[in-house]
């Protein structure tokens, strides 16, 4: 039975729900570094702490290096720990990234999705996060506003469940979302603050035999990050793997318990199907795209053409499984990616779409468009020609170019 | 008959990239003038010109000169004015970038840029704060300063960046104010004909996301504080120069020579080659 609690519906920006979310579950650290579009998250929490709202520690780093570095050893002391940033942040926190989920600190952070240098671009792709695909983290993408604020609220408690404790980086697109005003519906803090529960922290056996909290604590002192040889490196790697698996179920649970006071569900919580279920052709995608593609499939439908959406929420861990059992009757697939994987012959979301489709027989037809590279708009329109194509490809029976691009120039 | 009037100096700036995006009252447009009017002066040769600018306002200065540029990644402008100095030491590399960028992510290549006395000239333009994602905190944001991200006051004490300078290795070092446009002009003559690393800090008015949040709403309020602070100094013990309301010491602190590291590079290439013939 549903309890859904009465909630608030304010007017706030994709960065605004970002840090009002971050504000609710007591978080204990924050160390960040402004940089375009992900500015106003910091700026926003400062307030908070200036205003007395929140009990957070503010660090204001002089790099985004030290701000993942310091939210590192700040979260493997046990305490809670957000942080938030942009491509040459997210860049040039690459380092620390492993280090952070290879220590199992669970660690939120909020991505505004932007477009990597040269030539030098504020606006959104997300060439970011895809170059960070390998480093440990789970990925999760928000499509508005509001999804932004639960999957921050929803980000903890998934990060910090014991049978994952592994960091979250929740992406939104940058300007499209960040600085784009919404209805969002926050729930109360008290209501947050219960749902996300406080930091349990995992026991572990210490080298002498002893039972103690996994944090480094002056009564039971215990070395992070220590050298892990051939003898032993490969086990962590390993391990891991098994938490992002555990990471799945994880998801879609928190995803359901979420939804009991909230309202609000996002399909299973790794993925989110509109109208695929009898589709003939079908775009994946992530984040604020759907939207748009949303639109044009209540078009297309009203004209007799079955379309539909499956947006990737969990791009990290990938929900294989239930990419398969999505698409295995819908004829033609696009894939979009909104970052190129130079010379790989098509986006990172299109391989591992494509390949997870390799099993079915017979299996869709999978094509690829890169789109929106640089904040490069993509229209309902673009979108339309997209299906028509899919249509096309159905009917001549051939697919033709398998990587295409949207809104190119020549 | 109409005559079409250029100015004397728009030679050295791409007029395409014109309107600037800088603010009223900001600092950055009299710094990239004094830098072009020394180079003019100089007669230097825009061939052998190469400016390198950093991210934040002042960054934009590389592309507005029409010089050979490079716009850098975040806090890298001296890493990359060192592989184009180290590349052809004939070139004249100049860095245009502002404290933030020079002084956080960029603070480590100041260091061992000074230290090691590369070649290479830096203008800094020192707002307190990072102007261009809207005033956050930063390496030089002047203690109990309200900024988006310490609206309670900054607890963090700031660099002096002359000090810094100076105690790193640098040949020359000087600050000057945006208001000492004659004195910044032939500071920055003498620098760009000094061999080693050379530092001009030059602070600037940024009214529009500093100067607001901090009791100086306009540039000419901004420009009020240099005029009514400022004490020249010259060769004082640049620990000792003073940021505050009531007083900013400029000068020129350091104007010493060192032999540089690209010099001492090409002297060792030369040894070992010559070694070698010998074999």
């Amino acid at each position: 039975m549903k309890t859904v609690v009465k909630q608030e519906m304010l007017a706030l920006n994709g960065d605004e729900a970002v840090a009002y979310a971050a504000k609710q579950p007591d978080v204990d650290v924050v160390a960040a570094y402004p940089v375009t579009p992900q500015t106003i998250i910091v700026e926003k929490f400062s307030e908070y702490v200036a205003n007395g709202e929140v009990e957070t520690e503010f660090v204001c780093t002089e790099s985004e290096h030290s701000a993942m570095t310091a939210c590192l050893t700040a979260s493997v002391t046990g305490a809670r720990t957000f942080t938030a940033t942009s491509a040459p942040g997210l860049a040039l926190m690459h380092e620390m990234l492993f280090v952070t989920s290879g220590c199992r600190a669970p660690v939120v952070m909020a991505v505004a999705n932007r477009a990597l240098s040269a030539p030098l671009n504020i606006h959104c792709d997300h060439s970011d996060t895809m170059a960070e695909r390998d480093s440990g983290w789970i990925q999760l993408y928000a499509e508005n506003a509001q999804e932004a604020y639960d999957l921050i609220i929803q980000g903890f408690k998934i990060a910090e469940s014991q049978e994952v404790l592994l960091p979250v980086m929740v992406g939104l697109d940058g300007f499209t979302l960040t600085h784009t005003l919404e209805n969002v519906q926050v729930l109360s803090d008290e209501v947050v603050r219960k749902f996300v529960g406080s930091h349990q922290i995992p026991k572990v056996v210490t080298h002498e035999g002893k039972i103690v909290p996994f944090k480094l604590d002056p009564d039971n002192p215990m070395s992070m990050g220590p050298i892990a040889l051939p003898n032993y490196y490969f086990e962590f790697k390993r391990q891991q793997e098994e938490a992002m698996r555990n990471a799945l179920k994880r998801i879609s649970q928190v995803n359901e318990e979420f939804e009991v006071i909230s309202g609000r569900r996002y399909g299973n919580g790794l993925l989110e199907l509109y109208q695929v279920e009898d589709a003939d052709v079908a775009i994946v995608c992530l984040g604020s795209t759907t939207g748009t593609v949303r639109t044009v499939v209540d078009e297309l439908r009203e004209e007799g053409v079955k379309a539909g959406v499956l947006k990737i929420r969990a791009f990290r861990p990938l929900p294989v499984e239930g990419i398969v059992e999505a698409l295995k009757k819908v004829k033609a697939v696009a894939v979009m990616d909104r970052s190129m994987s130079f010379g790989g012959g098509g986006g990172a979301v299109f391989h591992e779409v494509r390949h997870a489709l390799y099993d079915l027989t017979p299996h869709p037809n999978v094509v690829n468009y890169i789109y929106g590279l640089g904040g490069r708009d993509t229209s309902p329109t673009q979108i339309r020609q997209i299906f028509e194509d899919l249509q096309r490809m159905i009917q001549a029976k051939r697919v033709g170019e398998l990587v295409r691009y949207v809104g190119l120039r020549g | 008959m109409v005559q079409e009037t250029v100015h004397p100096l728009s030679k050295y700036l791409r007029e395409a990239m014109i309107p600037h995006i800088w603010c009223t009252g900001c600092g950055n447009g009299v710094i990239l003038n004094c830098f072009v009017q020394a180079v003019d002066e100089l007669e230097m040769d825009l061939d052998k010109l190469v400016v390198v600018s950093g991210i934040g306002c002042i960054g934009r200065a590389a592309g507005y000169t029409n010089a050979d540029s490079f716009h850098t990644t975040h806090g890298r402008s001296l890493a990359f004015a060192t592989g184009a100095k180290l590349a052809n030491p004939e070139l004249n590399v100049v860095v245009i970038s502002g404290d933030g960028d020079l002084f956080a992510i960029g603070g480590n290549h100041f260091i061992h840029a000074a230290r090691r006395n590369i070649g290479v000239k830096v203008i800094c333009a020192n707002n307190f704060n990072y102007g261009m994602t809207g005033g956050q905190q930063g390496p030089t944001t002047p203690l109990e300063a309200s900024t988006t991200t310490t609206p309670y006051g900054n607890i963090e004490h700031p660099f002096n960046l002359v000090h810094l300078a100076a105690a790193s290795g640098a040949t020359y070092v000087a600050r000057w104010t945006t208001l000492h446009v004659r004195r910044l002009t032939q500071s920055i003559k003498r620098m760009l004909q000094k061999e080693g690393f050379c530092f001009i800090e030059v602070i600037s008015p940024c009214p529009e996301i500093f100067g607001r949040r901090n009791k100086m709403r306009t540039g000419l309020e901004m420009m009020d504080w240099f005029k009514r602070a400022s004490v020249v100094e010259n060769f004082s013990d640049p620990s000792k120069a003073e940021i505050s309301t009531e007083k900013l010491i400029v000068g020129e602190f350091v104007n010493t020579e060192k032999v540089s590291y690209e010099k001492f590079l090409h002297e060792k290439i030369s040894q070992i080659n010559e070694k070698r013939v010998g074999w």
